[in-house]
């Protein structure tokens, strides 16, 4: 097991190489820089955004600029963002709660909904409850976060004027009044993202435990005159959810993506906005550092499903 | 107008007989700022009308919490730093200029204790010396005093080339001097006019010496203090999480008596500029955004309700078309567009004014921008009640086919019109963004009617404003006919506008398509008179020289101005605040106040 993970490790470092080559390359490729505004302000000197440029490194070669990058990233120094000159480590620790909080909510929330609304179409296929947990599961895969945020923004911001739609991180005060607040303003963001992800996890929980169901064991336990909560519950659901974690944990960068979006209809200071406006401004060592965080995400969440397949389902073997 | 009617103009307001604001209006007109023109009425004598802004509540604090919206968010605080306008606006919480300017263009005095004149002793007859005297008793917000010290130190900080400080060209042509602990005298190199540039306005923000004396030149990035402003302004900093919430908390100190009215102010930043209207004029959540880019007709919708109210502010940017000079489509040396070819068609004067009686500006302004864009035949900027006298533009197909005719440009039997086997067909480009592709497709309309066959074409902007020389799409390089975009003129001096159309500015590969004059209009006449203007010491006559330098110019139909662009913002109802054209729109906070 330790052998496995140790290899799996080492196959790790040269993708996140790879990726971090990539994405050094594309952007480096692509036009303009930091500065593009002072360009179109006749009040600042041309050598001014010169002296800018040089200063910060960007008139040296790609391949250059790349090794400075990335021996400045093994020492731990992420660099600085170029737009508000700050340590990117800072900004990135600064925005990483609001987008865990948001997300990890949204997680819990989506597995609230699928684990039982699946589990119970399963045992019930075809039903009528079936049928509607299908329909409406189709109905949120179709809908794209930003419109369905959009839509609640609608209904429950500007019509009924019950909740705020700008996420406010920071909100000052204490006790159950902040707490109060902060769930307020949390409702739609987590509502959006974690019935979007329910919608696809309702979909696997029901395929997966329809899988299990059929299987003799579960007759035989069936046959031994076990209750019907416990057949489900011990039998069935433990076999059927090993697919399903593994999903989950493949999903998570996924969600962490499908944040951005969601994130910038909602004002929400996380990563994803994060990313969103430093691309705009060619802010390239924090867009780096940000989807450079990403792309680990990815590797590390893929290595985190497998090991947890093995631990689930005691048949599979490392090698 | 000569000099000779604008020193009888100025005489007049001298006399009594024509009023400061309709001296501003009518130099508006001929194209100069504002602000230049109060510094034109400064220098002949004419005591600055000292403004008074409606302030009502009679005690500090007790204003509860400011809240207002950026749809881009402020990134950095330190005003010598500042990339964009909205990192100007962050800062300007914290910080203040010596003095500011207002909505008429006038200066309003913040940390001086006067604005310097020729009657104070201020100003030198011969042009080349201002003489500062600082507010006494303002503080910093850790409590050390302001001095001639931090106004020295701001100076060798701005111009320093290893600061790389954006506001270097404020400070670089001057030399600062400290005559007492209260006094700086500000020496230009040469005669300046516009004297009112280094410690004003949104480059001029003062920085401590003491926190950021350490941190000049190349460890600039490293002061704490670029994250932890101090400063001397109303609000004291609190928090700054960049690119969302720049907060702070009333300065129990401040320098103004009764200011300011609120306990806290709140800068939220991200998101796009139609969610930020619908936060303050729908649902209330806020109270101010800035800087409203949305059609007019949603803001109508959105302000029905009553809770807040779309307010515009007149400055100086104008949406305006382009008509290239020089031959887009023959490559020579290397690029297009090169000022060694001559446009085919566009050069001939009747084709230019011809394509200006083809844009309907009225439809623009009422199907597209409504009150966020005004039809104007003028280039320069103008105060909505001057330009109602003298709209001269015009939308008439019939006269510009008469015009082309009379030039011999014959339809052929494609409808289109020719001269000389040469065919009015022209290539149109502008951002991407829906109301200019609207506004392109009234314009190409008219064009068809006209025998003009126009081909739309629109690029990304962030590719259309980049200065990337590998791209044929930018504005710089301008390789295609004819462009519109909106061009600003922020700063109140027109002398660095009017440089965009001197010939050694010409966009270039020689100078990387950084030059600023895009159109490659050059004439002779108007190359001297710009270089008399830049040595110009007698304040009238160099404003003479800008005034027909616009004459030149529009004379001779080298760009179309199609709208002018206030700008906008969305304010609740309940909140007061005082909005200038000519400066942030933060520069008079310590003056807002919400009505109880």
């Amino acid at each position: 097991m330790s052998r496995y993970l140790l290899r799996r490790l080492m196959i790790m470092i040269p993708s996140i190489l790879g990726i971090s080559i990539v994405l050094f390359t594309i952007l480096a490729l692509a036009p303009g820089d930091p500065f593009e505004e002072l360009a179109t302000n006749p009040n600042v000197p041309p050598d001014v955004r010169a002296n800018l440029r040089a200063k910060f490194g960007l008139d040296d070669p790609v391949a250059v600029r790349y090794v400075r990058w990335l021996t400045a990233m093994l020492q731990g120094d992420w660099g600085f963002s170029f737009v508000s000159r700050i340590d990117v480590d800072a900004l990135i620790l600064q925005r990483l709660p609001t987008t865990m909080l948001v997300i990890g909510s949204s997680q819990i929330l989506a597995l609230l909904v699928a684990l039982p609304v699946g589990i119970y179409a399963a045992t019930r296929p075809y039903s009528v409850f079936d049928q509607i947990a299908s329909t409406l599961a189709f109905i949120g895969f179709a809908l794209p976060t930003f419109f369905t945020g959009l839509v609640l923004i609608l209904i429950f911001s500007i019509t009924l004027d019950w909740l705020p739609f700008v996420y406010r991180a920071d909100i000052s005060g204490s006790g159950w009044r902040w707490v109060w607040e902060h769930i307020r303003q949390a409702i739609m963001p987590v509502a959006v993202l974690g019935l979007f992800q329910a919608a696809s996890y309702t979909r696997y929980v029901r395929a997966a435990v329809l899988d299990v169901i059929r299987l003799d064991y579960v007759t035989t336990a069936r046959a031994k005159g076990l209750a019907e909560r416990v057949v489900v519950i011990k039998h069935v659901v433990r076999n059927a959810l090993i697919p399903v974690v593994t999903l989950v944990a493949l999903q998570m960068p996924v969600v962490f993506s499908g944040g951005i979006v969601t994130e910038q209809i909602f004002r929400i200071p996380g990563i994803g906005s994060l990313l969103i406006s430093s691309i705009l401004a060619n802010d390239t060592p924090v867009i780096m550092a940000v989807t450079f965080v990403f792309a680990c995400l990815v590797v590390a969440f893929n290595l985190i499903a497998d090991l947890l397949y093995g631990w689930l389902d005691p048949r599979i073997t490392y090698r | 107008m000569n000099e000779h009617q604008l020193r009888g103009l100025i005489d007049k307001v001298k006399g009594g007989k024509l009023s400061r604001r309709g001296f501003i209006e009518r130099m508006a007109a001929v194209g100069l700022t504002a602000p230049m023109a109060t510094q034109l009425l400064a220098h002949a004598g004419v005591a600055h009308a000292q403004t008074a802004f409606v302030y009502k509540p009679t005690k500090r604090g007790g204003g509860g919490t400011l809240k207002v919206l950026w749809w881009q968010g402020t990134t950095l605080l330190n005003p010598h730093f500042a990339v964009g306008t909205k990192d100007q606006e962050g800062s300007r919480i914290f910080y203040e200029p010596m003095a500011g300017w207002n909505a008429d263009g006038e200066m309003v005095p913040f940390l001086a204790a006067e604005i310097p004149s020729r009657q104070n002793g201020g100003l030198s007859a011969d042009g080349k010396t201002v003489t500062w005297k600082i507010k006494p008793g303002v503080k910093w917000h850790d409590g050390k005093p302001l001095t001639a010290d931090d106004l020295i130190f701001n100076w060798e900080y701005a111009r320093d080339p290893a600061t790389a400080a954006v506001t270097a060209s404020a400070y670089r042509d001057c030399k600062a001097e400290k005559i007492d602990a209260m006094t700086v005298r500000v020496t230009f190199d040469k005669p300046t006019p516009f004297w009112a540039v280094p410690f004003c306005g949104t480059r001029g923000m003062i920085i401590p010496k003491h926190l950021f004396g350490e941190y000049s030149g190349a460890k600039s990035r490293e002061a704490p203090a670029n994250l932890k402003p101090v400063g001397t302004g109303p609000y004291r900093f609190v928090s700054f999480a960049p690119g969302d919430m720049v907060k702070g908390e009333l300065n129990p100190d401040y320098h103004m008596p009764n200011r300011p009215h609120f306990d806290a102010i709140e800068m939220k930043g991200g998101g796009d500029a139609v969610s930020a209207a619908r936060a303050v004029l729908q649902t209330g959540e806020f109270d101010y955004a800035w800087n409203m880019q949305v059609e007019d007709e949603i803001l109508k919708r959105m302000e029905v309700g009553g809770k807040g109210v779309t307010v515009i502010t007149p400055g100086g940017n104008i949406e305006h078309i382009q008509l290239n000079s020089t031959d887009p489509w023959t490559e020579v040396d290397g690029e297009r567009s090169s000022l060694k070819t001559r446009h085919p068609t566009l050069t001939d004067k009747a084709v230019r004014q011809a394509l200006g009686m083809l844009i309907d500006r009225a439809s623009v302004q009422e199907h597209i921008y409504g009150r966020t864009g005004v039809a104007t035949g003028n280039f320069l900027n103008n105060p909505p009640r001057f330009h109602s006298k003298n709209t001269k533009w015009e939308f008439n197909v019939d006269k510009a086919n008469q015009v082309l005719e009379a030039a011999g440009w014959k339809r052929g039997p494609d409808g289109i019109r020719a001269k000389d086997g040469k065919k009015l067909k022209f290539v149109y480009q502008t951002s991407i963004n829906a109301p200019r592709q609207k506004n392109q497709a009234i314009v190409k309309q008219a064009c068809q009617r006209a025998g003009i066959d126009v081909e739309l074409k629109s690029v990304t902007a962030s590719v259309y404003f980049s200065s990337d020389v590998a791209n044929p799409d930018t504005y710089g390089k301008f390789y295609c006919d004819i462009q519109m975009y909106t061009t600003t003129m922020t700063e109140p001096d027109p002398e660095l506008f009017m440089n965009q159309f001197t010939s050694v500015e010409v966009s270039a590969k020689a100078n990387l398509w950084q030059g600023r004059n895009i159109t490659r209009w050059t004439n002779p006449e108007y190359d001297k008179a710009y270089k008399e203007a830049e040595g110009e010491l007698d304040p009238i006559k160099r404003a003479a020289l800008f005034i027909k330098m616009n004459d030149l110019v529009c004379g001779d139909h080298a760009v179309i101005p199609v709208v002018y662009r206030p700008r906008a913002s969305a304010v609740s109802s309940k909140l007061k605040v005082t909005l200038s054209g000519w400066d942030n729109d933060l520069f008079n906070l310590v003056n807002w106040y919400r009505e109880a």
